[in-house]
């Protein structure tokens, strides 16, 4: 494990993390600091109405959307969520948990040429479809997978 | 006569002497079988010698496989959903043997009395170095599940394992149980007490904040000139079926493509044979085999499945042998490679039952255990009750040691149902037999042993009840946990594994009453995941039960009533 690093880090402020990852270009800081909120869309109760709100409709299923999650939640209240986009001209990622009380959990915007890339903890209170929801050239990408939320113990 | 001759002959000696003479005749049936089960002829260059899940027993003890081991979906009718006669026929194995014995329940207290007591690590120690004498080089995997489940390993905090292992010439080991000692322990002894000495691998841990690895992935070896990597894996639901608290900073996970690139990395660094030491679980290392290509081995553990012959997969790399060995210390199996020209030609493999009266202990190991209990023996070795019948824990949906802390957390907390967790490890009384404090610890010996009693809505009984059948019955073993159904007490019901998550649970009936969604019913259970639950420990409240009644009766099993199962060869009636 490296302690030193960790230590250093948990001693950084999260904004100085935050500028890192903005000046290294991951970020463009009007839209993480002055985007207007996408209220209609991350206030759906559903995931045709959270789609709609990014203005997604019904999109396509893509071998070059990538989304890695857990088989089964190791914790619900913060399930790891990687998505990588190898779809040229990815403009922007979104995240959904189907059985969420309002599906859509985050979305990203990239500028042009930023790897499109992203890490995230997700909440969830149930087993759900999670998916992710990537706009590359003005088309819209899907790729999907089941993560299981369990009462735990009762193992082995 | 040639060795194969020999061994034949005594085989047959063998097989005369169980099948016509009487117990007089035990030390030369002893004597021929030894040499015949413990002789497999040497081949290739290369050896791996692996238990797992030996859940710290120490000593020779009475185990009884299962009798319900239901495969579903892809699973069905194959290892190591097999049980009984269908196992015996599966891998021809001849009924009335120290093998048949051995891989089943068959007769179980009439042939455990024939053939005696199983395991023992000072009667594993000589099978080890006996194996070892003929294949130099040989590796000793330990798949896990060793520092836990015997009073003196969890008073020890899993030293007497520790120190046993080291005495015994464990070389690579993986985990599982060993987290709920927690993480600072688990990094005390793999930091100082294996180091230099035992390699502790896993290659699907990481911090769960950066992604760190927190162990090395994979150990890399020479043995007779060629490079052998063996990876690790920890049981990758750990933070789920175990308190995630003992563990917090460190994430699990099935990790396929990480255990691609760890392979792809010891081929690089010059690995002729790279052998996976699995706590996935066997239906998961079945699963893991057809999606991760070169791996020549996985030696897999977690679900105690004691299977005689390897399962070969094929895959886009080739293909992938894949064994499981069984729990509680009662096999050794031996992995022979034929390595030639940069890769692995051939191989052989058998899962050698340690029958204790075959093989003489060791003196050292037997000194080693004698130290480890003499501090604890008048506590231990208290006798609590003599059971009547036959007292076990394997089985699909109960076991009749189960229903017996069952019908003791019920009775002494008031309780209308009560709830017993799926392990499946845990040794076996026989008829007359009494049950000593150390027996019952064998059931029970956890870091988090609280008895609860809980006030739960009958939906959320229902819940709990389909959350676990999930857990085993899901038909894509990634969603698979390796126990067994949580054993009920009280409530009575009906499964039917190959439904869907919500309709496998039916007909809930309390007294012959169908249980009420809405109402809340008094639950009794043990071992908590939640940090900071409280309770006596489940070993105290059933101590009391068993010296209270003196005398255990046979049980009677609460079983639900299963559909769909007729038939299948993963279930036997005995």
């Amino acid at each position: 494990m490296n302690t030193t690093r960790r230590t250093v880090l948990k001693g950084a402020t999260a904004s100085g993390a935050l500028a890192a990852l903005i000046g290294a270009g991951a970020l463009r800081p009007t839209h993480v600091l002055a985007a207007e909120w996408n209220k209609a869309a991350f206030e759906a109760k559903d995931t045709a109405g959270a789609l709609k709100g990014i203005g997604a409709g019904t999109p396509v299923e893509s071998k070059d959307l990538i989304l890695k999650v857990p088989d089964i939640a190791e914790n619900g209240a913060v399930v790891p969520v990687d998505v990588i986009s190898n779809i040229p001209k990815t403009t922007s990622i979104a995240i959904l948990v189907e059985k969420n009380p309002q599906p859509l959990c985050s979305e990203f915007d990239f500028a042009n040429g930023a790897m499109a890339e992203v890490s995230a903890r997700i909440k969830m209170g149930q087993t759900s479809l999670v998916k992710a929801v990537a706009k590359a050239d003005g088309k819209f990408y899907v790729a999907q997978k089941e993560v299981k939320v369990t009462v735990g113990g009762c193992g082995g | 006569m040639s060795s194969m001759n020999r061994r034949e002959f005594l085989q047959m000696l063998a097989v005369a002497s169980v099948a016509g003479a009487a117990l007089d005749a035990r030390p030369l049936l002893a004597a021929g079988n030894a040499d015949a089960l413990y002789e497999p002829a040497n081949f290739g260059n290369v050896h791996f010698l692996h238990f797992t899940d030996c859940h710290a027993q120490l000593l020779p003890i009475w185990f009884r496989e299962p009798s319900g081991n239901l495969g579903v979906g892809g699973a069905l009718g194959k290892a190591p959903h097999l049980v009984g006669e269908h196992l015996l026929k599966a891998f021809n194995i001849k009924p009335g043997t120290h093998e048949a014995h051995a891989f089943t329940a068959l007769d179980i207290a009439e042939a455990a009395r024939t053939y005696g007591m199983v395991g023992g690590f000072a009667h594993l120690a000589p099978l080890v170095k006996r194996l070892r004498a003929g294949r130099p080089g040989a590796l000793l995997l330990d798949g896990g599940d060793t520092w836990q489940g015997s009073a003196t390993a969890l008073w020890s905090k899993g030293q007497d394992m520790v120190d046993a292992c080291k005495l015994l010439g464990v070389d690579i080991m993986a985990g599982h149980w060993e987290f709920t000692l927690g993480d600072k322990r688990v990094m005390e002894i793999v930091e100082n007490d294996f180091k230099g000495k035992i390699d502790f691998v896993a290659q699907n841990i990481k911090t769960s904040d950066f992604g760190d690895k927190v162990f090395e992935p994979y150990s890399m070896r020479e043995m007779n000139g060629v490079k052998v990597a063996m990876i690790g894996q920890a049981f990758p639901y750990t933070p789920i079926a175990n308190p995630r608290w003992m563990i917090p900073e460190w994430t699990f996970g099935i990790q396929d493509d990480n255990m691609q690139k760890t392979v792809e990395e010891a081929r690089a660094k010059g690995a002729q044979v790279v052998v996976l030491l699995s706590h996935n679980g066997m239906d998961v290392d079945l699963k893991m085999a057809t999606r991760v290509t070169g791996i020549d081995a996985i030696m897999g553990g977690h679900t105690h499945d004691g299977v005689p012959q390897p399962v070969i997969v094929k895959n886009a790399g080739g293909q992938t042998l894949v064994t499981n060995a069984g729990s509680n210390g009662k096999f050794l199996g031996v992995l022979d490679f034929d390595v030639r020209g940069g890769k692995v030609q051939d191989f052989r493999y058998k899962l050698l039952p340690v029958f204790s009266n075959l093989l003489p202990a060791d003196a050292e190991m037997a000194a080693l255990i004698e130290r480890v209990r003499a501090p604890h023996k008048e506590k231990l070795e208290e006798k609590l009750a003599v059971s009547e019948g036959l007292l076990y824990r394997r089985g699909n949906f109960n076991g009749s040691w189960d229903q017996l802390i069952l019908d003791a957390i019920m009775e002494v907390q008031g309780a209308d149902i009560g709830f017993s967790p799926g392990f499946r490890w845990g040794t076996t009384i026989l008829p007359g037999q009494a049950i000593t404090f150390e027996h019952l610890m064998d059931q029970t010996a956890i870091t988090y042993p609280n008895a609860t009693l809980t006030e739960i809505s009958g939906a959320q009984i229902k819940s709990i009840l389909e959350d676990v059948g999930d857990n085993l019955f899901n038909p894509d073993p990634y969603y698979q946990q390796g126990g067994d159904m949580v054993r009920v007490g009280g409530l009575q019901y009906t499964c039917d594994p190959n439904a869907k998550i919500g309709h496998r649970i039916q007909d809930m009936r309390l007294k012959g009453q169908p249980l009420d969604a809405a109402k809340t019913y008094k639950v009794a259970g043990w071992a908590p995941v939640a940090e900071g639950a409280r309770g006596e420990p489940v070993w105290d409240v059933v101590a009391r039960y068993l010296r209270d009644k003196k005398t255990i009766a046979p049980r009677k099993l609460n079983q639900p009533k299963l559909l769909g199962m007729t038939g299948n060869p993963g279930w036997a009636d005995s």
